[in-house]
């Protein structure tokens, strides 16, 4: 354990010198805070307009799943267009490991500190579930940290609390606090495997970026009117993605041979 | 302290290291030299399990690689080819993660120890990027001597250095030797083996041959004694020629060479046949080859 925080640590310290990345982690979580805070402040006004309007029998199936019967007209899109929020809060998860974990081994190939260190008695576990951590916690925390400033946000903008509430319905919290970290373990696992197996950090970063389509899928899903996030599709992602995250880390720890990384350097 | 069966390491179809069968006793330095792409890199990895043999056994301290591979990392000091220090980090704190991963009980304790050692303590807190590269190499030797390793291996420690920095480097190497570790030196540098190591091994793919660097240059060479006269010529040679323990005898300018088995026991005799001849002997020596002479001619033999 002691070694892992010491992973942990290291790995904070040499990446948070490096300013992409902490435009990455902080200016990213803010944007996907913002756009969303400033379209609940736009809609204000126009949902004060349509005042109490009650909720008519002809709104689109994908409204209705999120609407009670007994929400107006403007609340029934408000809260439907809260709802499409959601899926934004997923894509920092994703995009911030990348940042981190792509340079992770690659960024020692390069600067030819993996050899001392792998020549340390960590193993090979110890190593990458150190790296692994020392991404996974700062997207986790900008995740965390931009659905505390969106919610405060929304209860200042619409101040009306059956709509903040809204944000606090499982669904939300089933997403951020589970689906979150574990797409953020997807993300850093897979820019682990990559960049294990690259000599480039620009090129491990780019290919990493490929975990962001099926977040992009979810989010065009849900905004086509393919599906809605409910609860239900929501806790079997997170059962589907820890899964996955497993398989994902056992692959990342068969991948990561000392040897090949050591002797395959170009 | 390191011993090595038949130790052979392939890449595909190359072989990098061929039935390597080496003993290095504890305290020892050896000196592993070779030309660039002899395997020597690899043989380091193998013996720090690193990598994996293909075939063969090697024990470092009494642990096999590949079944004690933990135990032998724990054990052993490694100053890789490249200093490889997290430039962005200061040097204290680049120590300060090695000590920690390597368990040992005074972090601060042997962190200040080997900066003040080396003399980086003033500048501990800089970035280790900002270090000179002899500077960068002293801060690599701390890194692989934090946990006090029994066994050291140290490739190229004074490649791209200056001479001053060379020179540090070699004083440090020196001051480890009296203290008893066992060092495994992989150097191009021959004067350097020369002065540092007990015994050196010639490498290039396989093993070429062991021994002290002396024992080397007499079993290439011959011992030879290089007799400055007044004035040399053949008649003088010839008198060395006739008699029955000398080889070789040659004349450059005013000097005699001749090749003797034992200069010490026969050179007494030599110098009173030739004195007796009319020859005014000025001086009397040992013609000393160097290591790099040994080494060429090994390899131009391989």
């Amino acid at each position: 354990m002691k070694k892992i925080l010491t992973i942990i640590r290291k790995e904070w310290m040499e990446v948070f010198q490096n300013r992409l990345v902490i435009f990455t982690v902080v200016f990213l979580p803010l944007l996907m805070t913002a756009i969303p805070l400033g379209i609940l402040y736009s809609m204000r006004d126009t949902a004060t307009a349509a005042g109490g309007n009650s909720l008519s029998g002809e709104i689109p199936a994908q409204m209705a799943a999120v609407c009670s019967s007994t929400m107006s007209g403007a609340d029934c899109v408000r809260a439907y267009i809260l709802s499409q929020f959601l899926v934004l809060f997923m894509i920092i998860p994703v995009a911030i490991p990348g940042a981190i974990a792509a340079y992770s081994v690659v960024g020692e190939k390069t600067t030819r500190s993996l050899e001392p260190l792998l020549a340390t008695p960590i193993t090979t576990l110890e190593l990458l579930i150190g790296k692994c951590l020392a991404a996974v916690i700062p997207a986790v925390v900008a995740t965390f940290a931009a659905y505390g400033i969106f919610a405060l946000g929304a209860w200042i903008i619409l101040a009306d609390p059956a709509m903040t509430g809204f944000l606090s319905e499982a669904r939300w919290l089933i997403a951020i606090i589970a689906v979150g970290p574990l797409l953020a373990l997807m993300a850093v696992t897979f820019s682990l495997m990559v960049s294990s197996r690259v000599n480039d950090p620009r090129v491990a970063e780019q290919i990493s970026t490929i975990v962001i389509v099926p977040v992009l899928a979810g989010f065009f899903g849900q905004i086509s009117g393919l599906f809605v996030l409910n609860v239900g599709i929501i806790s079997v992602t997170a059962a589907v993605l820890a899964a996955f995250d497993v398989l994902m880390f056992y692959l990342a720890t068969r991948l990561f041979q000392r040897e090949s990384i050591l002797t395959r350097w170009k | 302290m390191i011993h090595t069966e038949n130790l052979t390491k392939k890449f595909g179809a190359v072989l990098a290291v061929d039935a390597l069968n080496l003993d290095v006793p504890e305290g020892e330095v050896f000196g592993f030299l070779g030309p660039n792409g002899a395997g020597k890199t690899t043989t380091v990895r193998l013996l720090t399990s690193l990598i994996s043999p293909t075939r063969g056994t090697a024990t470092v301290a009494g642990f096999a690689i590949g079944r004690r591979d933990t135990d032998i990392r724990r054990t052993v000091g490694l100053l890789t080819e490249t200093p490889g220090m997290y430039d962005n980090l200061s040097a204290e704190y680049n120590l300060k993660i090695y000590a920690e991963l390597y368990e040992v009980a005074d972090v601060r304790g042997q962190v200040e120890k080997y900066l003040k050692m080396l003399g980086l303590w003033d500048r501990r807190m800089d970035a280790a990027g900002t270090f000179s590269k002899g500077m960068k190499q002293k801060l690599a030797i701390a890194r692989a001597l934090l946990h006090e390793p029994r066994v050291l291996f140290l490739d190229e420690p004074t490649a791209g250095l200056d001479p001053e920095a060379s020179h540090l480097v070699r004083e440090f190497i020196a001051e480890l030797k009296k203290e008893g570790r066992t060092i495994f030196l992989c150097t191009h540098n021959l004067d350097e083996a020369d002065r540092l190591c007990d015994r050196v091994g010639v490498f290039k793919t396989r093993l070429l041959v062991v021994d002290s660097p002396a024992n080397l240059r007499n079993s290439v060479f011959g011992r030879k004694v290089v007799i400055h006269l007044r004035a040399a010529d053949e008649k003088l040679a010839d008198v060395a020629r006739r008699l029955a323990f000398v080889r070789e005898v040659g004349v450059v300018d005013n000097k005699l060479v001749v090749s003797l088995e034992n200069p010490e026991a026969q050179n007494p005799d030599l110098i009173r046949e030739l004195v007796r001849a009319g020859a005014d002997v000025m001086f009397v020596g040992e013609l000393r080859h160097s290591l790099e002479d040994v080494y060429l001619q090994l390899m131009k033999n391989a």
